[in-house]
């Protein structure tokens, strides 16, 4: 019973504090795990193994844009997953999984959005593009760059 | 046109906001069932609609309220799953961004039938502007008096708010929701004890999906008989198809169920897009088996579907055209089942890895003699013998690929190159 918590509720509150975190550091550094373990009473090894789980939380720096074209079935039968994957690839110079040089951009592919009617689908942070072609992530990829030249 | 029920708001103007909603008719059947209904005459009512859940078992909702202990004063709880994930379905992301309040009506009733006095939704992390309107439209709801103490002025009163996922596609199965819900990974728990006796913090819990608590004001409002009208005796009520694919017009429609594919994809998503003849289609989302062109006079219903070998699932429609690779399909639904399985249990964690190395390796090129059959013995000793109802599921797109297109598969491997994909 030692690593119980005596709050069940406090417990609760892990997945909100780990996106409080996130939100604060950038990422998940391991610094902000141990303020949330701490926070929350609860071993940083068991706040690490819940943050591993869950595919919005990043223990590594990520760029100021984060890609995230849809890998989705829908998505791909028309026109979009990797059609939009390699080209986004090819104009940013970064493979999936990488970020540009000078950290504006990093590229992902992601499981269903739920935008299989809108597809094919593209996130870039807390934004959704729908119904996305090659044409529309030219604009995408200039007004983002736009913000910051 | 079939009559809208759940969707009847969409095209509103601000059809989101709790204006429009009491415009239309709204929070009457909570004023009504306070009034007139006992917690039990409502488990009565909802049973006799034959209202049965929409998030992919199909199991009787009014069942699993009479399953809910009923000794007053217990701590109960009820949860909300919008946990939408499984591909192909953005039903609903739809109901929740477009008519949030409709679904607040479905949990109130639902708590007071069960008797819960607190209610959690679990929105998934991606619906950034679903978690917006939750969130708006639960504090309008209580600044109008629908939540909170002593609701309407009765005794009942609900608290209900709104919990953040952050990206796992089996926090949709109810006992992971609610390990995820009390700040732990997602793993499913074993059943039974089901969480109508031990659910969330150990209390007795009532899980549904939105669409499913949609549809209760409606009962209320419009009676059991009603309800019951409309579908087939086993499947009552409309349901919200999602279409996707090689078809015209994508996107969600609200019919009654029953309705045969055929008419879902000819006349409500206006046929195929491509010119190209229809080669197959996922019924009921990725977790479901496929049909081929030649079943699509299948009515849309649960014993139907489950008579021809598949599952309305979500109710989630994928058309395929004959330009699709069906090895391709089940490389990327395998692809998203080994992403999101939990790892938990080996049959699942291990064998939609290997799977997914066989048909990614077919897909390439570098296929093997043997790899059919080795892709079919893993798939059968993965059924059955998972921890939860992920591993059957991610076993369907390629048990049914190779039941209906084993031509396709061989093809693959002594050709090292698909036959069908331009």
């Amino acid at each position: 019973m030692s690593n119980q918590v005596r709050d069940p509720a406090k417990r609760s509150m892990l997945l909100t504090a780990l996106y409080i975190a996130q939100e604060q550091y950038g990422y998940l550094t391991p610094e902000a795990l141990e303020r949330v373990a701490d926070r929350l009473g609860l071993p940083v090894s068991e706040v690490y193994s819940a943050a591993s789980f869950y595919s919005l939380y990043r223990t590594q720096k990520t760029g100021r844009y984060l890609l995230q074209v849809c890998d989705g079935l829908s998505c791909h039968l028309v026109g979009g997953a990797e059609t939009l994957v390699d080209y986004l690839s090819k104009r940013l110079g970064i493979k999936p999984g990488e970020t540009t040089l000078d950290g504006q951009f990093t590229l992902e592919t992601v499981q269903c959005l739920a935008s299989c009617g809108t597809s094919p689908a593209i996130r870039v942070n807390d934004a959704l593009y729908e119904n996305m072609t090659l044409e529309k992530v030219d604009e995408l990829l200039e007004t983002l760059r736009g913000y910051h030249a | 046109m079939p009559e809208k029920i759940l969707t009847r708001n969409f095209g509103l103007p601000r059809s989101e906001s709790i204006d429009v909603y009491l415009a239309n008719g709204g929070y009457q059947a909570l004023n009504k069932a306070l009034d007139q209904y006992s917690p039990e005459q409502l488990i009565e009512l909802v049973t006799a609609s034959g209202l049965r859940g929409r998030g992919g078992a199909g199991f009787p909702a009014g069942k699993k309220w009479g399953f809910m202990p009923k000794e007053p004063g217990a701590e109960k709880y009820v949860c909300v799953n919008t946990d939408e994930g499984e591909p192909g379905t953005f039903k609903d992301r739809e109901l929740v961004e477009k008519d949030p309040h409709q679904i607040i009506e479905g949990v109130i009733l639902a708590s007071y039938a069960v008797g819960a006095r607190r209610a959690f939704v679990y929105i998934r992390g991606e619906f950034f502007l679903g978690v917006k309107r939750w969130i708006k439209a639960i504090d309008d709801a209580y600044a109008k008096g629908f939540l909170g103490q002593n609701i309407l002025g009765s005794r009942f009163s609900l608290d209900l708010s709104v919990h953040r996922g952050a990206g796992a596609y089996i926090c949709g199965e109810e006992t992971a929701l609610i390990e995820s819900l009390e700040g732990k990974r997602g793993e499913p728990r074993k059943k039974p004890p089901y969480p109508a006796s031990i659910g969330l913090w150990g209390k007795p819990t009532l899980v549904h999906n939105v669409e499913t608590l949609a549809n209760i004001p409606h009962i209320v409002n419009r009676g059991a008989a009603w309800f019951a009208g409309t579908g087939t005796p086993k499947s009552s009520g409309t349901k919200i198809f999602c279409v996707s694919g090689h078809v015209r017009n994508r996107g969600v429609f609200e019919l009654p169920l029953g309705v045969t594919l055929r008419e879902i994809i000819e006349e409500h998503a206006g046929g195929m897009i491509s010119g190209r003849a229809l080669k197959a289609v996922i019924p009921g989302g990725a977790s479901t088996p496929m049909l081929t062109a030649a079943q699509i006079g299948t009515p849309m219903a649960f014993e139907t579907l489950e008579a021809a070998g598949t599952m309305l699932g979500t109710g989630a429609v994928v058309v395929m055209d004959e330009g699709t690779c069906m090895v391709d399909v089940a490389r990327r639904l395998m692809r998203f089942f080994a992403h999101e399985s939990c790892g938990r249990c080996v049959p699942c964690r291990v064998g939609t890895r290997r799977m997914l190395e066989i048909l990614e390796r077919l897909e390439t090129g570098r296929g093997k003699p043997g790899d059919v059959e080795r892709l079919r013995e893993l798939a059968n000793s993965i059924r059955g013998l998972t921890f939860c109802p992920m591993g059957d599921a991610a076993t369907n797109p390629v048990l049914s690929g190779l039941q209906l297109f084993p031509d396709e598969y061989e093809y693959h491997v002594t050709h090292k190159r698909c036959a069908v994909a331009a």
